[in-house]
């Protein structure tokens, strides 16, 4: 028997992790809680020292890096390509997004961008599409549990389902595919993949109006979530709020609109924004709402993608996806800031090459997650604590990527 | 807008600034002085016609113990005029030390407290400089290149011997 690995000692926990706030510091009848890490309603490995005075939240300290799998320190020591699993790790809700960031930027930096084949770009739009509609699912499924609907919970997994099914098809893997390379794709998409997938848009369009009907317009539901959280514009954008959290805020800006990346300038597809339809503008509900408007959105993305797919760029045996891969990955010296839009907000990666390896000298990978959650503290003050695990809710965090 | 506009815009904001404009980066942008690091970000945000009112990420570097120095790479972001820059800063690697940038975007905060994490950088200024992501026991600041790992953490063996 190998011995157990671990000397116990009290002082650990406080050691390793510190609370800001000491029972001795509060005012009289205010308590200091500690929610999570293993807590349902913090969506992963979040801990939160909230101090509240009764049933109102006064403070809250987010503890982070109960997921920490050091990202950055071990693409310091592996080749570009063999860095995209862990790239799939980050934002495990949305892995084909965050490798389609990853890829577009390494292929940038050794700029052979404008030689991948547009099938391929097309490929990678739609699959990336189809997993922001599964990433936006989950957060609006699991944002109904934290509110105490259940059924909306399993409409979305049912048809995740179908769209893990499909991703699975093309990869092998369910969540965390590896199917964009650098360069090209790992296979070309199976046959039949674009039928199958045809069928699935029209299933899927009247199930949103379902879902819309009995979650996003239900009653209960608006009053738990409307002026709740709000979230000022400027307050978004000092922090770094992107994505839908800085959208629900009233402010027009997608990076596929503003960066025009891949093949997206080619598609027409709209950029919701919150309007305080149920109270103000950037609350919990504006965040949820502009979620639901962008799955409509990606399934428009993903029907102009099928079009062009069985149509301009259609099937054809002389294609090769792994022709434009590179052989050697080896960029020349520079820095290079590559970001693109993910389900969440923007994802960043800041790459530092020395031109003489195919192993990066830096690699940082901004999640959009973190800068989301860092709003936290400032939006949570004189809140009730149920309205606490609204807003939580409501950051679509996905502890992968905070803590990377 | 052009760099030059930008570095002329700056060099008229204030006077005795210093900034050389860097090759091979991607977004371009320039380098700084630590001293005046603060005055040139206030500079940026508060402009009128600028305005970088979004701070996307910092990124610390480290060049190595020969070449004796980190960097901090700040990527900013003007939403209305819709351009990037970059701004780089490089701190000594002995006694790393830097002025926080939190007066200006709050999203430098969490920024900041990763960059101490993972090198040990000290940001003067800043409210709550603790570790974030690592444990507050760990010893050693894990990205800087010489970096050793520990040998035990409470009792639990943190590196194998490859051969074992």
């Amino acid at each position: 028997m190998p011995e157990i690995q671990y000397s116990y000692d009290p002082q650990h926990l406080t050691n390793s992790e510190p609370l800001v706030h000491q029972q001795g510091d509060l005012k009289e009848g205010e308590m200091l809680i500690n929610i999570g890490p293993q807590h349902p309603s913090t969506h992963g490995v979040l801990r939160l020292e909230v101090i509240t005075d009764g049933e109102v939240v006064t403070k809250v300290v987010p503890h982070l890096g109960y997921l920490h799998r050091c990202f950055e320190k071990h693409a310091e020591s592996m080749p570009f390509n063999q860095i995209i699993p862990f790239v799939d790790r980050m934002d495990y809700m949305a892995s084909m997004n965050s490798e389609h960031a990853y890829v577009m930027g390494v292929e940038k930096m050794l700029g052979i961008e404008k030689d991948i084949p547009r099938r391929v770009e097309y490929i990678r739009v739609l699959v990336a599409e189809l997993n922001r509609i599964a990433s936006h699912f989950v957060a609006i499924g699991t944002y109904g549990l934290d509110i105490g609907a259940f059924t909306p919970f399993l409409w979305v997994m049912r048809d995740r389902e179908h769209i893990l099914r499909l991703l699975e098809w093309t990869c092998g893997a369910r969540m965390l595919y590896n199917y964009l390379w650098i360069g090209g794709l790992f296979y070309d998409l199976p046959v039949g993949f674009e039928e199958r997938c045809t069928a699935f848009s029209k299933y899927l369009k009247p199930k949103l109006d379902d879902l819309e009907n009995l979650l996003i317009d239900n009653k209960i539901f608006v009053e738990r979530t409307a002026e709740v959280g709000v979230l000022p514009l400027d307050l978004a954008i000092n922090y770094g709020v992107t994505g839908p959290m800085l959208r629900g805020s009233g402010l027009r800006m997608d990076l596929r609109k503003v960066d025009e990346y891949s093949v997206y300038p080619e598609l027409d597809f709209d950029i919701p924004i919150g309007e305080g339809k149920m109270g103000k503008l950037g609350d919990c509900w504006d965040r949820t709402w502009v979620r639901m408007q962008e799955c409509r959105e990606s399934l428009k993305i993903i029907d102009q993608c099928l079009d062009r797919l069985t149509k301009d760029v259609k099937r054809d045996r002389s294609f090769d996806p792994r022709a434009a891969v590179p052989k050697k990955i080896r960029p020349k010296a520079q820095e290079f800031y590559a970001r693109a839009e993910n389900p969440k907000g923007e994802l960043g990666f800041y790459f530092k090459t020395d031109g003489r390896s195919d192993i990066p000298l830096r690699v940082k990978a901004r999640g959009p997650s973190f800068s989301n959650l860092s709003v936290l503290p400032a939006i949570s003050g004189g809140v009730l604590v149920s309205d606490l695990i609204a807003i939580i809710g409501s950051l679509d965090l996905v502890l992968g990527e905070v803590d990377r | 807008m052009h760099l030059e506009e930008i570095k002329a815009k700056l060099l008229r904001s204030k006077e005795g600034l210093q900034i050389e404009e860097l090759e091979d980066i991607q977004p371009r942008g320039f380098q700084v002085k630590p001293d005046q690091l603060l005055t040139i970000c206030r500079a940026l945000k508060e402009d009128d016609v600028l305005f970088f009112d979004m701070l996307s990420s910092i990124s610390a570097v480290d060049l190595g113990a020969d070449n004796g120095h980190m960097e901090l790479v700040y990527h900013l972001y003007s939403i209305t005029k819709e351009i990037s820059l970059t701004l780089k800063v490089t701190v000594n690697r002995e006694d790393p030390q830097i002025d926080s940038v939190c007066p200006i975007w709050k999203a430098a905060d969490w920024h900041e407290r990763e960059a101490y994490d993972f090198f040990g950088i000290k940001f003067n200024g800043h409210q709550d400089l603790r570790r974030i992501l690592l444990p507050n026991d760990w010893e050693g600041f894990p990205l800087r290149k010489d970096y050793i790992e520990q040998e035990k953490y409470h009792g639990i063996t943190v590196t194998y011997d490859r051969e074992d």
